[in-house]
């Protein structure tokens, strides 16, 4: 805003003039002026409890510190320390496994069944069609934690229900220690994320495939394509919008992982369910390492911040 | 008949999804002996409750149901009216550099609560508020209002401005047409954020855990996750703690069934 502009004729934007000069650049600033103080509780409480913290962490990083007492300065030492620690990258590729159980593999299966549900059930039974959404949205509204706590009495090696399932279905050998078992941790928490997540991308997809033109489909059924055609040529095209936001506000989740793993692994066993958000509450609450939790907390900062930025950049190309 | 192979195959694929679900309900209402002695797939003998009253005696969960409520709720009004004055300045009011500061909210919302809990956790022990549900409040309506903000930016964007202009010309200022013209044509919107940051906010774990020490302040999910995390309960005591987390989400579940559905299309396209 110029300097020229500080004295601000507020009355007269009312009632003495056309209403359509609001449009026009310079009354648009004249008038966006009189509505900062509106921004002041917002702005206060982002810095207050956003942008200082977030600033005071990267600070922390560059020290070494317990938590008491002053921090000493080592500069980069945190994060070269953490660049060449194997436990770093072992969460990191544990991320990897997360980002596929709760980003793609739902949104792959959430587009089945969202198109399944749409194609066939959807124009002759609206209300089953709203009850089988809902019981595949149903494990989204619980709280991570509660879900948790469902999944690891399931999978309770001595009485839980998975292996107690296993033995009446006389597959006896297959039972297994799901959580407590290096080779298998990590895909049964990855079976459960599965589980959480599908009804996300379900609901959000059959509400943007009603906005997709049936006329579509009819040229492309006259054309003689095969159901997964239309689906490949039609329906994937037609919600890529859609499809985007799914994938990346998951994988921003998926990155954000600490909840799930606290309940049902806590990072166990051996590392093999380690994130980098449980390392680094790890190194700030237990083993009282706050500049290196700091350096794994701010690492995963520039990334999510990373893939905030593709998301908001690409939001705007779509808008204009 | 491929129909009904397909809406077989989904009702089937719908119950193995409700399935866990089921299994609690089972379970729940178990006593251990029979838990033992039957196995977690069988009917229960006879209905127990004393599972259930024993693990709401012991984690006082009615005091939890409580903090929980309270919190959500206070988050959910005020984070709602914090985004509203935000979203009224930048959407209508169009401030210079508006959409460098809905990025800037956009972004603060999506940062790992891992990047700020070290320096919450000293801040609010400096101003004396750590282990308050007040703290938790604060930063979840800071966090909440910072998505909702970014929302009802680009709402209120596409507000009729002949409207605002009109209730200008009859004499209205600022903060009457926030409150008289804007706030009621969109509470439909605003409805769904006050839903969904009470929901987002039970459902927090991170955050409320290491904030909230004392028994007396926690929440549901904080008292249940730190529960399951110690490896404390046996079978009977996991399930029924289960049942306890499941039913308020439920209940809410079926109160805001339609907001939910048409506000998570709204937020996601929008």
């Amino acid at each position: 805003m110029s300097v020229a502009e500080t004295k601000r004729p507020e009355r007269r934007s009312r009632g003495t003039e056309r209403p359509e000069s609001v449009f026009q650049g310079t009354r648009r600033r004249r008038d966006g002026r009189g509505y900062l103080p509106y921004l002041v509780p917002g702005v206060l409480l982002f810095v207050a409890v956003i942008a200082v913290p977030l600033v005071m962490n990267v600070g922390i990083s560059f020290t070494r510190w317990q938590g008491v007492g002053d921090p000493d300065w080592v500069g980069l030492d945190q994060y070269r320390k953490l660049f060449s620690d194997e436990t770093f990258w072992i969460s990191f590729r544990n991320n990897a496994a997360l980002i596929l159980a709760m980003a793609v593999v739902p949104t792959f299966i959430g587009l089945l069944l969202a198109t399944a549900l749409f194609d066939v059930v959807a124009k002759r039974h609206p209300r089953t069609t709203t009850a089988l959404r809902a019981a595949f949205y149903l494990p989204q509204v619980l709280p991570a934690v509660v879900a948790g706590v469902v999944w690891g009495w399931i999978l309770h090696p001595e009485y839980g229900s998975a292996n107690e399932l296993l033995r009446f279905l006389g597959l006896g050998d297959w039972t297994q220690n799901w959580l407590g078992d290096e080779k298998t941790a990590l895909l049964s928490v990855m079976f459960v994320l599965v589980w959480i997540q599908i009804g996300y991308p379900l609901v959000i997809f059959m509400a943007g495939l009603q906005r997709v033109d049936p006329q579509l489909y009819e040229a492309a059924a006259l054309d003689g394509a095969s159901w997964w055609q239309r689906l490949w040529s039609v329906t994937v095209p037609q919600i890529r919008q859609e499809i985007f936001v799914v994938l990346l506000t998951c994988t921003i989740a998926a990155l954000k992982s600490f909840d799930k793993i606290f309940v049902l692994t806590r990072g166990g066993p051996g590392g093999s369910t380690n994130t980098p958000a449980y390392f680094s509450f790890q190194n700030f609450f237990e083993k009282a390492n706050v500049g290196y939790g700091a350096a794994i907390a701010t690492v995963l900062t520039v990334i999510i911040g990373g893939l905030a930025f593709v998301f908001l950049r690409l939001q705007n190309r779509e808008e204009s | 008949m491929t129909r009904r192979l397909v809406v077989g195959v989904l009702a089937i694929l719908a119950v193995l999804t409700l399935f866990p679900f089921l299994l609690v309900l089972l379970n729940a209402f178990k006593s251990p002996g029979d838990y033992t002695t039957g196995g977690p797939l069988a009917l229960p003998d006879a209905l127990y409750f004393q599972g259930i009253v024993d693990f709401w005696v012991r984690v006082d969960f009615g005091q939890k149901l409580v903090n929980s409520t309270v919190i959500a709720g206070s988050v959910a009004v005020l984070a709602v009216l914090v985004s509203v004055l935000t979203a009224y300045a930048l959407g209508i009011g169009r401030v210079k550099g508006r959409l460098w500061i809905v990025a800037v909210f956009l972004l603060a919302n999506l940062m790992p609560q891992e990047a700020l809990v070290y320096p919450l956790y000293f801040l609010t022990k400096e101003v004396d508020l750590y282990d308050t549900r007040l703290a938790v409040i604060i930063i979840f309506t800071a966090i909440q209002a910072a998505f909702g903000t970014y929302l009802l930016s680009s709402v209120l964007s596409t507000f009729p401005r002949e409207i605002v202009e009109a209730a200008r010309i009859d004499g209205a200022n600022r903060w009457q047409v926030l409150w008289r013209v804007v706030v009621p044509i969109s509470w439909p919107t605003l409805s769904v954020l006050l839903v969904f940051f009470f929901i987002w906010t039970w459902n927090e774990f991170f955050l409320p855990m290491i904030m909230l020490v004392s028994n007396d302040n926690q929440t549901v999910p904080v008292a249940l996750g730190v529960l399951q995390g110690q490896r404390l309960m046996d079978a009977t005591a996991q399930s029924a703690s289960a049942l306890l987390g499941i039913i308020p989400a439920v209940v809410f579940f079926l109160i805001f069934q339609r907001t939910l559905t048409r506000g998570i299309a709204v937020g996601a396209v929008k």
